[in-house]
């Protein structure tokens, strides 16, 4: 069993340090997360679960650089992330997240290949180089054949699969993932599940991901459950159903 | 990373052609109403001004009666040849003097007849009105004294009567008077009033009032006044000698009239300048028109471009990244959609020249002013926008509706 515990390993990936979130200011204020803290080693696979509104994905966007807290530390690579500026976040972003949205966030009217591309064009990527990379995650999500079509002609499983593609395509270290099976069936969510395990496990990308559904979290190796703004508890995984 | 840019650019214009052709198509538009209207415009002040220095702007017209046109009164006496022949001797500020009289009159060649003005006048006729010769000469001072059965044509003339040979030697008829044509003038083309300047015959006076008219009466005595000489000063010394020659008494008015042409095209350029200032007027509305369309497609597409500044700042576009390509795309569209305006309307107002018959003046700051506006309307608003989206954080833009 790999050892998770917090003051084993002097290197986490990341770390949160009694994060807060307030939406709004005054009458209207609004806390979404009320000190949140944990910390993930590299290679960890993570479910993320809680009811709605419990504070999930503002986490998420934190922990992806695309929000910052009202309080409290967020150091990923023992970088204090809050002191970093909005383009060096938006680099580390570049170089070393990948961010799957429960909405897609794909590129309207550009074809499943040039979405897949994207990431790399502003990494700087020779285009021989990107083409083969962006066809290559392609067909590791399944998606061989449907390169050029856009996301209006694919399914939404096709179109998670692409957003998924796009997100794993630069190899980074983290890959955050917000409900990325929420609008499909469970069939097509097992094959993303099978897909997010098959990364974590040989290509040692760290995941995590929000989930509502048990079945789901259970492919995930350590689980943090959310409620009202904080952590309720956090767990590692009893059995590896899959090994 | 300007590389970057524009190949994104190119890529999101062609993406969204709908969006591309709209925007280039506002400042199409503008561009080319504004360069149309205002070089037709130009061209028919030009054409005015050219028509004017053409017929001379130190020429005066003395003509019998109080006033030109239909108030006309015809129960003042007619001028004799003595009353051109006196100015010419009595104002030395005249460099010519022509004396005419007129009747339309058929004009007889062959089978061929067409109905003309048939003009009596001197030598210096051809001086006064500015008139160059095509073909042959025009008539002499012994032909002219003898009366002489002598003629010079215009081209329209020529046209209708000779098709496409060459009138020297021919004899034409005009009523009773058998003459030949010694010269063809050079074409002039409408007049500023609207008149044909070609359709004309000249004979000499001599021979039109013995063998056409029948008196020997003269209706209008054109002159011209010497180069430095004002034609205010001529124009008084006209009618004071005039007066005296005409015997009228102090307490009468002049029972003929002194026509400055500085005066007609004062009144005549003031005109054609007011229309382009008109027609300006109207193009630039158009060209405001053209702004807004720009404006609003630009605007109407924000919130979708602002979902993918969004998508492009989650995936690890720097925000000068993707106000590069903004810019870009605003700029190669409106240079782009300026630069086909221009041609467009240069095109157009070429033809529409020459259909109208005026020159083509292109008016420079005019294209530039065009060019400049509709470019900086489409930079403005395809870039202001994107600037505002590319400055908020990725989930604030991804969440935009
Ligand atoms: N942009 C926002 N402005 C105001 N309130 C927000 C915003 N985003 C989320 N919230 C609120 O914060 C709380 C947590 O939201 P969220 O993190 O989206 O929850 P979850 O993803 O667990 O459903 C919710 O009550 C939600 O209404
Ligand atoms: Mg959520």
């Amino acid at each position: 069993m790999i050892a998770t515990s917090a003051n084993e390993n002097p290197q986490p990936l990341l770390e949160l340090q009694q994060v807060t979130k307030v939406y709004g200011t005054g009458e209207a204020a609004m806390p979404a997360l009320r000190g949140v803290s944990f910390r993930i080693e590299p290679g960890e696979f993570v479910a993320v679960m809680g009811p709605s509104g419990s504070g999930k994905s503002t986490c998420m966007n934190i922990l992806g650089c695309m929000d910052q807290p009202t309080a409290g530390r967020y150091c990923f690579q023992n970088v204090d992330v809050g002191l970093l500026s909005r383009n060096q976040r938006t680099l580390l972003r570049r170089h070393y997240l990948g961010f799957i949205f429960q909405g897609f966030n794909l590129l309207n009217r550009t074809s499943a290949l040039e979405n897949v591309e994207l990431p790399l064009i502003y990494r700087g990527i020779d285009s021989d180089v990107r083409r083969a990379a962006a066809y290559q995650a392609l067909d590791t999500v399944g998606l061989k054949g449907w390169e050029h079509h856009t996301p209006g002609e694919l399914s939404g499983g096709q179109q998670q699969r692409v957003a998924i593609a796009r997100a794993i395509v630069t190899q980074p270290l983290l890959l955050l993932a917000d409900e990325p099976t929420g609008n499909l069936d469970s069939k097509r969510s097992e094959e993303i599940m099978e897909l997010l395990t098959t990364f974590n496990r040989d290509r040692g990308i760290t995941i995590v991901m929000v989930t509502h559904e048990a079945d789901m979290a259970a492919y995930a190796k350590r689980t943090v459950h959310f409620r009202d703004g904080l952590i309720e508890s956090d767990q590692n995984q009893p059995g590896d159903s899959l090994c | 990373m300007l590389g970057v840019a524009l190949r994104l650019a190119l890529r999101e214009m062609r993406r969204n052609i709908m969006r591309s052709v709209l925007t280039m198509l506002g400042i199409i538009i503008g561009v080319a109403a504004v360069i149309v209207l205002v070089t037709l415009g130009s061209g028919a002040t030009r054409q005015v001004t050219q028509q004017i220095a053409n017929l001379g702007s130190n020429l005066l017209m003395v003509s019998v009666g109080k006033r030109m046109g239909p108030g006309q009164s015809s129960t003042a006496p007619a001028f004799k040849l003595a009353d051109a022949e006196a100015l010419a001797r009595e104002v030395p500020a005249l460099a010519a003097v022509a004396p005419q009289a007129s009747f339309a009159s058929t004009a007889i060649f062959a089978n061929e007849n067409w109905g003309t003005t048939v003009t009596g006048s001197t030598e210096q006729y051809f001086t006064v009105n500015n008139r160059q010769l095509a073909e042959g000469r025009i008539f002499t001072g012994s032909e002219a004294r003898s009366g002489a059965a002598v003629c010079v044509i215009g081209e329209t003339v020529r046209v209708k009567l000779f098709a496409g040979q060459s009138p020297l030697g021919a004899k034409m008829r005009l009523r009773k008077l058998s003459c030949e044509i010694v010269g063809l003038l050079k074409p002039k083309g409408q007049s500023t009033m609207g008149s044909d300047q070609d359709d004309i015959v000249i004979v000499p006076l001599r021979t039109f009032q013995r063998r056409i008219a029948g008196n020997d009466d003269v209706s209008l005595i054109q002159v011209s006044a010497k180069d430095d000489i004002s034609t205010d000063a001529v124009k008084q010394e006209l009618q004071r000698l005039l007066r005296i020659r005409r015997h009228s008494s102090a307490d009468e008015d002049d029972n003929f009239n002194v026509m400055d042409m500085k005066e007609i095209a004062a009144m005549l350029s003031g005109t054609t300048q007011m229309m382009t200032g008109l027609l300006g007027a109207v193009a630039a509305v158009s060209l405001l028109v053209g702004g807004i369309g720009i404006m609003n497609i630009m605007l109407v597409s924000v919130t979708e471009r602002t979902r993918e500044i969004g998508i492009r700042l989650a995936i690890g576009a720097l925000e000068n990244e993707i106000l590069l390509q903004f810019l870009v795309e605003a700029v190669v569209l409106s240079s782009s959609g300026g630069l086909i305006g221009i041609v467009l309307a240069l095109v157009s107002s070429s033809i529409l020249a020459a259909v109208l018959q005026v020159p083509l003046v292109f008016n420079l700051p005019v294209i530039a002013i065009a060019f400049m506006f509709s470019a900086t309307v489409g930079i403005v608003f395809g870039y202001v926008p994107a600037r505002k989206a590319a400055r908020m954080d990725p989930i604030e833009a991804l969440r935009h509706e």
